[in-house]
């Protein structure tokens, strides 16, 4: 199995450092020629427009959506939700937009609200998953085919799934919790 | 139970941060063009480093309805300069939202012997660095993010680069030492024992650093990221050039592909004139930026 993590701008040495730590074989994409032959691709968190900004100069962009369209799994965070989502209010940052999600950008504020909390996951189990929302989005409506994942205790909308692709709010690479991972691994795997 | 102002979210957004360019910019107008560029954050001044440099006096935190402006006008996260010490600067700072504190050797430093005690905000700092001990002084005074100074205003990377090997070298130097040679290391830097000890472990700084201080180009930008920078503070580079728009988009594009030189000699084509620069040598020592601060 092979991911690659797009390396485009934002933290992606985190994901890989998780992805070894899984012993997982990754590879950095900053190129078209990076996405042959992966199994999946995770998005980082970083900055929306300036990802966006760098996928559509060298063709990254559709490359990337004909991939997912095509049935590439995918696991989105933070900036990388946004990226997957159809929808992004008040935004022209164009989206990879194959996700049946409205994602809303700084959704809780400026980084003085960015926050930690312990979220329910129910399918990675009981135990709460450490959540850190930095200058975090939220998911504000998900489509038909989409399933929730995590609330938080307001109820607002943080982590979905669309078959194999899969969107959060929060920061599993900032955490020593691998929980996350593994499960977008199942899914690559095709065991969830 | 949701804590904000951790250290975890102030260290967390830096790492955000990564592989960006964070552009200093003195309007919304600019700060629009940056973003437009792909920037990953701006830093909000009354007045660009050359700029600055240019007009002596006392330089002071910019007006806040200017940050506010620009706060408005773009989604990207805004940073704003205090001077060195002016802890009530970073209060009102941090009253007005900004996303992260530059307590910069840039302004004229408000205190000689001490920085803010950085902890005591829920804002995070940047601080600049011409060493390994430095920034963990900084660290350990509470800085989320460090950026190495290099010599803010003069077009020109040798201090940076100065900086940046300064940094890593002193990173590899813990990295091998002995155990039974760490204390003498930490008193030789002025560092934190404590922090001297994660470095020897982790082989890494425990914040993320950008370069800073004299990238005007394209492959400067490269050559910092190549040195093992984490990402690009650029300040009069961009908008003192003939070709702001193109020249930050150029920045932009070299620092993301840094390791591939096809592309860093494809975006430096056709860039228009860099910003006029100085030689260091030429600059009295008294008016030297990177001196200020300790």
């Amino acid at each position: 199995m092979k991911i690659g993590v797009l390396a485009s701008q934002g933290a992606f040495a985190e994901h890989i450092a998780t992805l070894h730590r899984l012993e997982v074989d990754t590879t950095p994409v900053r190129l078209t020629r990076h996405l042959t032959s992966l199994d999946g691709l995770i998005i980082p968190g970083g900055e929306s427009t300036s990802i966006s900004k760098l996928m559509l100069g060298y063709d990254l962009m559709d490359e990337i959506r004909n991939l997912a369209k095509n049935g590439l799994p995918i696991l989105g965070t933070c900036a990388g939700m946004i990226l997957l989502a159809k929808k992004i209010p008040d935004s022209d940052t164009e989206p990879i937009g194959v996700m049946g999600i409205t994602a809303r950008r700084n959704a809780f504020g400026r980084q003085k609200d960015s926050f930690e909390t312990d979220l329910s996951i129910p399918v990675l189990g009981e135990k709460p998953f450490p959540g850190i929302f930095i200058r975090a989005p939220l998911i504000e409506q998900v489509n038909d085919g989409v399933e929730i994942l995590a609330r938080l205790a307001d109820y607002t909308i943080v982590a979905a799934r669309q078959e194999k692709l899969v969107a959060a709010a929060f920061h599993p690479e900032l955490t020593d919790d691998m929980r996350f991972h593994r499960y977008f691994l199942d899914i690559v795997t095709g065991d969830r | 139970m949701e804590k904000t102002g951790t250290w975890k979210v102030k260290t967390g957004l830096a790492q955000m941060l990564k592989g960006g360019v964070i552009m200093d910019i003195i309007n919304a107008e600019q700060a629009k063009i940056a973003q437009e560029a792909g920037a990953c954050a701006v830093m909000a001044l009354e007045r660009v480093p050359s700029d600055i440099r240019a007009a002596g006096g006392v330089a002071r935190m910019a007006d806040l309805s200017i940050i506010e402006d620009i706060m408005k006008a773009v989604s990207i996260p805004v940073m704003a300069k205090c001077r060195i010490g002016h802890f009530v600067e970073a209060q009102a700072l941090e009253a007005t939202g900004v996303d992260y504190i530059d307590e910069s050797e840039v302004l004229t430093p408000a205190d000689e012997s001490n920085h803010v005690w950085k902890h005591d905000f829920k804002v995070p700092f940047v601080c600049g660095c011409r060493n390994l001990g430095e920034a963990l002084r900084r660290i350990d005074e509470g800085a989320a993010m460090i950026r190495t100074k290099g010599e803010a205003g003069t077009g020109n990377i040798v201090e940076a680069v100065r900086h940046i090997r300064a940094v890593m070298s002193s990173i590899q130097k813990l990295v091998n030492a002995r155990q039974d040679e760490l204390m003498a290391l930490a008193k030789e830097m002025g560092a934190p024992m404590e922090l001297v000890e994660t470095i020897h472990q982790t082989g890494k700084l425990p914040v993320v650093n950008f370069a800073a201080g004299g990238v005007a180009t394209p492959a400067d930008a490269a050559l910092m990221m190549q040195l093992g920078a984490d990402g690009i503070f650029v300040g009069s580079g961009i908008f003192k050039s003939s070709n702001p728009e193109a020249r930050a988009k150029a920045i932009v594009q070299a620092t993301t592909h840094f390791q591939d030189p096809k592309i860093i000699a494809e975006v430096s084509k056709n860039l228009g004139e860099a910003m006029p620069g100085l030689d260091i040598k030429q600059i009295p020592t008294e008016e030297l930026l990177a001196t200020r601060g300790w």
